[in-house]
């Protein structure tokens, strides 16, 4: 009795740390979702694609300029962030008026064109990208399992980016700022703020979140287009189940996610993709806000 | 909530004289070509595409229904739509049931289906509706990849198209167009129907105000659960009646690419005009088979039409038609 | 529906010497022309391994059948099925009701093949399925109009689970994708297994489609014990779960070995030689096998995306290659008339190809060539682009695939 419960621990070990994973992408990526959504009032349905852009970049870097892994993880995020200035300046500043169902419009044709673009250019077998050698020394090589010290970086990287958005958004000025502006936008342009341009700087963040987590998932999934439209679904549950009020909120979410995910693997394997969709469900049953939602 | 309200595609006249089935004078006019075109195409175009264009225009009908009428983007209607297929196909098929029998099947299934789904996303509104009502569908599409009787990859296939009431053989294209055409245009009454009738202006007033006709006494979550019953019910006789046409339903159909296609079908042909959907998934459909041998460059040019529709071309192709005529299509 | 670029630029080079009639000489050639059809993967998955590769074979194969000399005009088309059996059957529909389409050729993805199966019967037309891996197309479903040429799931089961257990891989564990699809192969590579002395330890099933996270079920894996881990999955779960069974080092020190039941020489060059080293596969042709093989891939010329021709666009060639023999043996209009009749004619005749070597078509539509299990060679062990495979086995034609009689196919009986 006690050896077998001592072997289930064994097997869930690992799981546990692998669904942590899993889950740092969540939070990564419903980060962003949330970041923008509450400035902008939008759901980026082209995040996917814009994580999946972050991937991508990064293996042309390295493919067609020599910069290596490092180099990719900060000039990534900034590249694909400035494209999603261009984007927010050009196209989404233009629907703020509108019904909030457009930006999903707008964003989901966005997704589209990308994914399409990105298609057409590279196929979709994937591309490699190889992790750098120096990871190898986080590599946790235990007798119940060997973790690369890749995933142990992932998650590393992950909980940094997570903390450091949190501390900006809630105890620096500029994080008041657009705190303020969430709330009473009129309010903070009359004291000479210049909301729309604090407006298109959170969806350059955001989408800089999304391409920075493009950037650590290049090395595990292969690079292809389609990497983007795979996790976004579990995303937006992920998002509906946290409710978007809280950026803690949906850091916390996206872990606990991964990790029942990752537990599920074990438990009952067939069921880990619907397990997030089964979970929404019961939150949208007993707590229709989402778990850290404001009404 | 936003204080543009999506849809809406010329300005409510309220005083507008209404003729048989609800109808405008110029919506009577436009109806008159409708069937006019209905009734003369087959002897002009391939009848199988005319058949793919008039499922696809009801569907957009359905799903126009609930974001038109009643204000709610549901990103999950493949899930009705492709199940309505399955049912159709696995009635006729594996049960031998005439093809009415198995449409219908199609139709009730995708109703109950959306009952269930629609219980759950009435819960919330707007960005949070279209996030459930996406995810649902995707347990949907993980179901129908599963479960036995949808053939997984394969799908159901060589669905028999039988005869019509046990009497009429439906196996040339010709003959079953008529019942397609017969289906559609059924549907699309129906649909305008229901908008024009109390129930229909509860809905709208739901669209425009919430808080304000639940104030008035009018509980409005059954409404916009009735609604989206009746939605999913004919999304799923659209899916039924597509399986009956190509013999074959498959996974395709419950993908949210579909979802996605559906939505685009009716901004491009004017959200909540009545003549909208149809319009679109004319246009759509078309663009579909012309450009086929383009490959994914498909999906590039949708997403530009979507891009395009939304920032400069909101009204669709209807709405700016009727817009520009003074009325309302 | 899409007249291949080239062809279209040949017709309109072609028109001025037909002087000031072009329609009527149009109209003359149609009774003498053949319409191949190309229908595959343009923009999934499957490209690389079919795709326009598929096409390029196809138009050499026409070129090295001689037939244009002797006045007959051949015309290529392709189209995207986009891997959906819906898409499919409306190509095939048109091509074949309003573009006089008569040869129906490639077709990966099992459930387009099989929609495509159905409606060429019903057409009586031909179809030289080379892409898709089901055996249905032999047995249950098969049908008078079909050619299966190049591989199928019974033969890669066959090939990578017997051979492997002969080979010293006893225990095995699968990774199954969780479909109809994912099952078959798991049950059937396991059978032959079992047949050969082998045990099968266990399996897990990955939710389809939408893992790409293998990590977990790697490890359940590894801990199995077992000496051969079967990937019972296709594309891109098939690369997702190499990759990370390198990234985890599951087969480090040698004694646990992958064993890729549906992975072609497209995903082993995507994966790289450093991820892919060591895995175990089967296929019935590669070009680096033997000097025809070599010539071949050479008169095929560059290849869209530099790549060198998989087995399936080698099976696109020599099908199309021996169902031009069987015209110019029949008589074109003979040909067009009956698609039952064009095939009975290529299963009378024996094959024989640069890519496959000598063969015969069996009376289910099957077509009969040696198998070949292959691992994949280390970076040290390679010699150069493309130089991937080592030959561990080879099964003769005569046990490669199915027995005749166990397909239950109506063909056979009657």
């Amino acid at each position: 009795m006690i050896e077998n419960l001592l072997f289930e621990l064994e097997m869930a070990a690992p799981q546990v740390i692998l669904g942590l994973v899993n889950g740092a992408f969540y939070a990564l990526l419903s980060l962003g979702l949330a970041i923008i959504f509450g400035m902008l009032n939008v759901i980026n349905f082209a995040h996917g694609a814009q994580f999946m852009m972050g991937a991508f970049v990064a293996w042309m870097l390295l493919a067609w300029a020599g910069i290596p892994y490092w180099g990719a993880l900060v000039l990534a995020p900034l590249i694909v962030g400035v494209f999603g200035v261009v984007i927010e300046r050009t196209m989404i500043a233009r629907l703020y008026k509108l019904d909030h169902l457009y930006g999903l419009l707008l964003t989901f044709g966005l997704a589209l064109i990308i994914e399409g673009v990105f298609r057409n250019g590279f196929g979709s077998s994937g591309l490699p990208y190889a992790p750098p050698a120096a990871f190898n020394a986080l590599n946790i090589d235990i007798p119940i399992m060997f973790l690369p010290g890749y995933r142990v970086w992932v998650v590393i990287a992950s909980v940094l980016v997570c903390l450091a958005t949190w501390l900006v958004i809630e105890k620096t000025k500029i994080g008041a700022y657009l705190r303020a502006a969430t709330e009473r936008p009129e309010l903070v342009q009359a004291f000479g703020i210049n909301v729309p341009r604090m407006m298109t700087l959170t969806y350059g963040a955001g989408v800089a979140l999304a391409a920075f987590a493009g950037v650590l998932a290049a090395p595990i999934y292969s690079v292809n287009p389609a990497m983007g439209a795979n996790f976004i679904i579990t995303v937006f549950a992920v998002v509906v189940i946290g409710g978007m009020g809280s950026i803690m909120g949906s850091v916390v979410t996206g872990f606990g996610l991964g990790l029942i995910e990752g537990l599920a693997r074990v438990v009952y394997p067939e069921a880990s993709a619907t397990v997030v969709f089964v979970i929404m469900a019961i939150v949208l049953l007993t707590r229709p806000a989402g778990l850290f939602g404001r009404g | 909530m936003a204080d543009t309200a999506i849809s809406v595609a010329a300005p409510d006249a309220v005083h507008e004289e209404a003729g048989l089935f609800g109808f405008t004078r110029a919506q009577a006019l436009a109806f008159g070509v409708l069937v006019a075109f209905v009734l003369v195409s087959p002897f002009f175009l391939y009848p199988v595409f005319l058949m793919k264009v008039l499922c696809f225009a009801l569907f957009a009908c359905a799903f126009n229904l609930l974001i038109g009428y009643v204000g709610l983007l549901s990103f999950g209607h493949a899930a009705f739509f492709g199940m309505g297929g399955y049912i159709a196909g696995h009635t006729a098929k594996v049960w031998g049931l005439t093809p009415e029998i198995a449409i219908i099947g199609g139709g009730a299934v995708g109703a109950v289906l959306g009952l269930g789904i629609g219980w759950l996303a009435i819960r919330r509104s707007g960005i949070y509706f279209a996030m459930i009502t996406l995810a649902m569908a995707q347990m949907v599409y993980f179901f129908c990849l599963q479960a036995p009787f949808t053939g997984g990859e394969d799908g159901i296939q060589q669905i028999p198209r039988g005869r019509l009431f046990g009497l009429i053989p439906l196996d040339t294209d010709f003959t079953l167009y008529w019942l397609v055409a017969a289906i559609f245009l059924g549907g699309f009454l129906l649909v305008h129907r229901v908008v024009h009738s109390p129930f229909g202006q509860v809905m709208k007033a739901v669209r425009e105000n919430e808080p304000r006709a639940t104030s008035l006494g009018y509980r409005t979550d059954d409404y916009k659960l009735l609604a989206f019953v009746l939605s999913a019910g004919l999304a799923g006789v659209a899916g039924g009646t597509k399986a009956m046409v190509f013999g074959i339903a498959t996974l395709t159909d419950v993908h949210w690419n579909m979802s996605g296609e559906v939505v685009l079908m009716t901004l491009v042909g004017g959200l909540g005009t009545v003549f909208g959907p149809v319009v679109g998934a004319a246009v759509i459909v078309t663009m579909q088979n012309y450009l086929a041998e383009f490959g994914a460059w498909v999906t590039v040019i949708q997403g530009v039409i979507f891009v395009a529709c939304v920032l400069a071309f909101r009204r669709g192709v209807v709405g700016e038609i009727g817009n520009l005529l003074k009325v309302r299509l | 529906m899409t007249i291949n670029r080239r062809t279209l630029l040949a017709g309109a080079a072609a028109l001025p010497a037909l002087g000031g009639l072009p329609f009527r000489s149009a109209r003359a050639q149609a009774a003498n022309t053949i319409r191949i059809g190309v229908m595959n993967d343009q923009s999934g998955t499957y490209r690389d391994l079919s795709g326009p590769g598929s096409t390029q074979a196809v138009e050499l194969a026409v070129k090295e059948s001689g037939i244009t000399q002797r006045g007959v005009t051949v015309e290529v088309v392709q189209a995207d099925h986009q891997n959906k059996p819906d898409v499919g059957s409306t190509v095939v529909r048109q091509w074949i009701d309003r573009d006089g389409v008569d040869v129906i050729v490639d077709v990966p993805t099992s459930s387009v093949a099989l929609a495509t199966n159905t409606l060429v019967r019903e057409k009586n037309k031909v179809f030289l399925n080379s892409g898709a891996a089901t055996s249905d197309l032999t047995g249950a479903q098969c049908s008078p109009n079909t050619v299966h040429w190049t591989y199928d799931t019974w033969m890669l089961a066959q090939s990578t689970g017997g051979a492997m257990v002969r080979a010293g891989g006893k225990s095995w564990f699968f990774i199954t994708a969780d479909y109809a699809f994912g099952h078959a192969l798991e049950r059937d590579t396991g059978n032959f297994v079992k047949a050969q002395g082998g045990e099968v330890l266990g399996a897990v099933r990955t939710p389809f489609p939408g893992t790409t996270d293998f990590s977990s079920y790697l490890q359940q894996a590894q801990r199995s014990r077992a000496q051969v881990i079967g990937l019972a999955n296709a594309g891109g779960d098939t690369i997702n779960s190499i990759k990370q069974a390198a990234e985890f080092r599951i087969t480090r020190g040698g004694r646990v070995k992958l064993a890729g039941l549906l992975v072609f020489i497209t995903d082993v060059n995507s994966l790289g030689l450093e991820v892919a080293q060591g895995l175990v596969l089967s296929e019935t042709f590669y070009w680096d096998l033997n000097d025809k093989t070599r010539a071949f891939t050479q008169r095929l010329g560059a290849m869209p995306g530099n790549i060198k021709p998989s087995m399936v666009q080698a099976g696109c060639y020599a099908s199309v290659l021996h169902y031009l023999k069987a015209v110019g043996d029949m008589g074109v209009a003979a040909a067009k008339a009956s698609g039952v009749d064009a095939v009975t004619r290529m299963k009378a005749m024996p094959t024989n190809d640069d890519a496959f070597g000598e063969g015969t078509i069996r009376a289910d539509g099957r077509k009969i060539h040696p198998c070949y299990l292959f691992e994949v060679k280390s970076p040290a062990e390679s010699k150069g682009a493309w130089d991937y495979y080592k030959l561990l086995g080879t099964t003769p034609g005569a046990q490669a695939f199915r027995p005749l009689t166990e397909g239950s196919c109506a063909l056979v009986r009657s």
